[in-house]
């Protein structure tokens, strides 16, 4: 036997999922999920009001058959706003952290990669951004760029970055070492074609479970960024916005703070769910207990 | 310095020289200082024949075989493939280089990606050369190279654990064939496999040679299994090449202390014969590369040593038509050493 890869082969990714499958949380995970997604793609048609169908008639209106989630200040349908925020949520969520997946892995491929000083520079810099709170981080960049849902879904981006490179700098650094990257390098590969075809493939695990987990908090930032009227501006939808606007009545009416709320919440703990339940199977150390299990058992 | 090789008057960068090292050293400068692994080796390899190069571990003679691919830099030296110096080539040219000269790994479980299919692993050479223009003519080159390596075609499209040791070592073979190279560098091909498996995978290296001309550097720690394969062999210790000649002559006539004792090291079959001969044991180890024995670095262990082997740091001489060794009392003290 080999010494064990950071990257599980195609059985351990087959494994891997049908150990999901008979995880109940990560199962209760995927299953809100795909409700949200569903939700995301579908919910301006699915909402039973609009979202901007001002009545001041029936505003701050407790829950009711009528409006299960309650009425704003303005008349809105609380649950019709929070299913058309989940698409801002997961557009959010999708952007940023792609921007930080495609940014964070390729400048740690070549960190990892070339070492040396390529290596230093690359990561002292991530080192900086690493250095300061996240939101604080994402409040000065919105700060520059000026606030609006593109600008704060950069700059989430750009935050979550470091975080990439370190996961992919550790990966590559033991992949490089390993026989045969030496014998693509034998064959006359470029240094780009072994980074993408041989070294890439065997550091997905431990990237999967970063990009699941960062999705939590990515939506998460963009809610605090939202809250402070950083991120998606009014009268369109955002779970943080709608817990600002609501937090001046949360002692006449509790639902407008905590269905926004709860859809955070439901979300975020979703994604680590299955993040959490992906780190297990993929993680190589976590994945050698279990097979050692397996086989004495 | 004195040259590690006297040079006799040869064809240089001739048609029948594929690769040649010209006292090639490596150094690596590591934390405990330099280590020398390759200190003065200079050899050519001719088309078509097998050159067998064994040794210790710690002789160096893995890092030789890298610097035919120059994928270890030469401290000084040179390196010439086809009659071309590439001691000083660019890493673009070096790209093209690893066409001529293909590797075969000792761990071909570790030396096949994981994650890619058999068929891609073939194929990648045809990619990275463009030798193929269309993805039918690859699959057909990827089918005729499991056909010559004695694999079922469908096993293009398994992933390497999915095979057996010497599948994998076929891939590898396969994989090293792709690009039509020049020479193939064999770095321990059998040493990770089983003893059936090593005889089956020796057969193939050699039909392979007898029906593609190829040309191997076959490099091995088995003295027995390099007799079977080579047409020369160079027997190396601590950076240096001590012996060379072809393996009939070493076998039978060793002219260094080191090759006979290795070569004492192999048991006989016949239990009768393996009581009663005499074997030569070497005590301690192979010394430290980072600081080797002054004059003779066998000398430290060397039965027959002289004081001034500690003096004199002998050069590779002619012990008998194209057989070499460098040992100031070659011969005699292997003659010595049977007597004693």
């Amino acid at each position: 036997m080999s010494a064990p890869t950071v990257s599980p082969s195609e059985g351990q990714l087959r494994r891997a999922a049908s150990a999901l499958r008979h995880d109940p949380l990560a199962l209760t995970g995927a299953a809100v999920l795909v409700l949200l997604v569903v939700v995301g793609v579908a919910g301006p048609w699915l909402a039973p009001s609009g979202i901007n169908d001002v009545d001041v008639d029936r505003m701050l209106q407790a829950p009711s058959w009528a409006h299960p989630f309650g009425t704003d200040e303005l008349g809105r349908d609380v649950l019709s706003r929070v299913m058309v925020a989940a698409r801002v949520s997961l557009q959010v969520g999708a952007v940023s952290v792609g921007i930080a997946l495609l940014a964070g892995v390729t400048l740690g491929l070549f960190a990892g990669y070339y070492r040396g000083w390529v290596d230093n520079l690359l990561m002292r810099c991530m080192d900086v951004l690493f250095a300061f709170p996240v939101l604080l981080l994402a409040v000065a960049i919105v700060a520059v760029l000026g606030p609006g849902l593109l600008t704060a879904m950069i700059a989430i981006g750009v935050v979550y970055t470091p975080i990439f490179a370190r996961v992919t700098r550790a990966g590559v650094l033991s992949v490089r070492e390993q026989v045969f990257v030496r014998a693509a390098v034998s064959i006359g590969a470029s240094d780009l074609r072994i980074m993408r075809r041989h070294v890439l493939p065997n550091i997905a695990a431990p990237l999967i479970v970063q990009t699941s987990l960062s999705l939590a908090f990515a939506i998460l930032s963009e809610a605090a960024l939202s809250f402070l009227g950083l991120g998606v501006q009014p009268p369109a939808p955002a779970w943080g916005r709608m817990l600002y606007d609501g937090r001046g009545f949360v002692t006449d009416a509790w639902w407008l703070g905590v269905f926004p709320g709860a859809a955070i919440f439901c979300t975020v703990l979703a994604f680590n769910l299955v993040g959490d339940a992906l780190r297990d199977v993929l993680d190589p150390r976590q994945l050698t207990v279990n097979e050692a299990r397996r086989s004495t058992g | 310095m004195k040259r590690g090789e006297v040079q006799v008057p040869m064809q240089r960068g001739s048609a029948d020289v594929v690769a040649e090292l010209d006292d090639l050293r490596v150094w690596f400068p590591t934390s405990a200082g330099v280590v020398r692994a390759v200190d003065g080796v200079s050899l050519q390899v001719r088309r078509g024949e097998t050159l067998g190069l064994v040794g210790e571990s710690g002789s160096g003679k893995s890092t030789t075989g890298l610097a035919l691919l120059r994928l270890v830099d030469p401290t000084t030296g040179s390196v010439r493939v086809a009659g071309q110096d590439v001691t000083g080539w660019s890493r673009r040219q070096l790209r093209a280089l690893r066409r001529r000269v293909a590797m075969v790994f000792q761990d071909p479980q570790a030396s096949l990606d994981p994650r890619r299919t058999v068929g891609s692993s073939i194929a990648e050479p045809l990619i990275v050369h463009r030798l193929v223009d269309s993805s039918a003519a690859r699959r057909r080159r990827v089918e005729e190279l499991l056909d010559a390596v004695g694999l079922r075609r469908d096993l293009a499209d398994r992933h390497p654990h999915e095979l057996s040791g010497g599948q994998r070592q076929r891939v590898g073979i396969a994989r090293a064939l792709a690009g039509e190279p020049d020479l193939i560098v064999l770095d321990e091909p059998i040493a990770s496999l089983d003893l059936s498996v090593q005889a089956q995978i020796m057969n193939l290296l050699r039909g392979l040679q007898r029906d593609l001309g190829l040309t191997y550097l076959f490099i091995a720690h088995d003295l027995a299994a390099v007799e079977h394969m080579s047409d020369r062999m160079a027997v190396m210790y601590l950076g240096r090449i001590v012996e060379s000649g072809t393996p009939a002559q070493i076998w039978r006539e060793p002219a260094h202390p080191y090759t006979a004792a290795l070569l004492s090291a192999i048991p006989v079959a016949d239990p009768q014969v393996e009581r009663e001969r005499r074997r030569v044991i070497l005590s301690g180890d192979i010394p430290s590369p980072v600081d080797p024995p002054s004059g003779c670095r066998f000398r430290t262990r060397c039965p027959q040593a002289r004081p001034d082997c500690a003096e004199t740091d002998p050069a590779l001489v002619e012990v008998a038509a194209g057989h070499r060794a460098a040992c100031l009392y070659a011969g005699e003290a292997v003659r010595a050493m049977r007597v004693s």
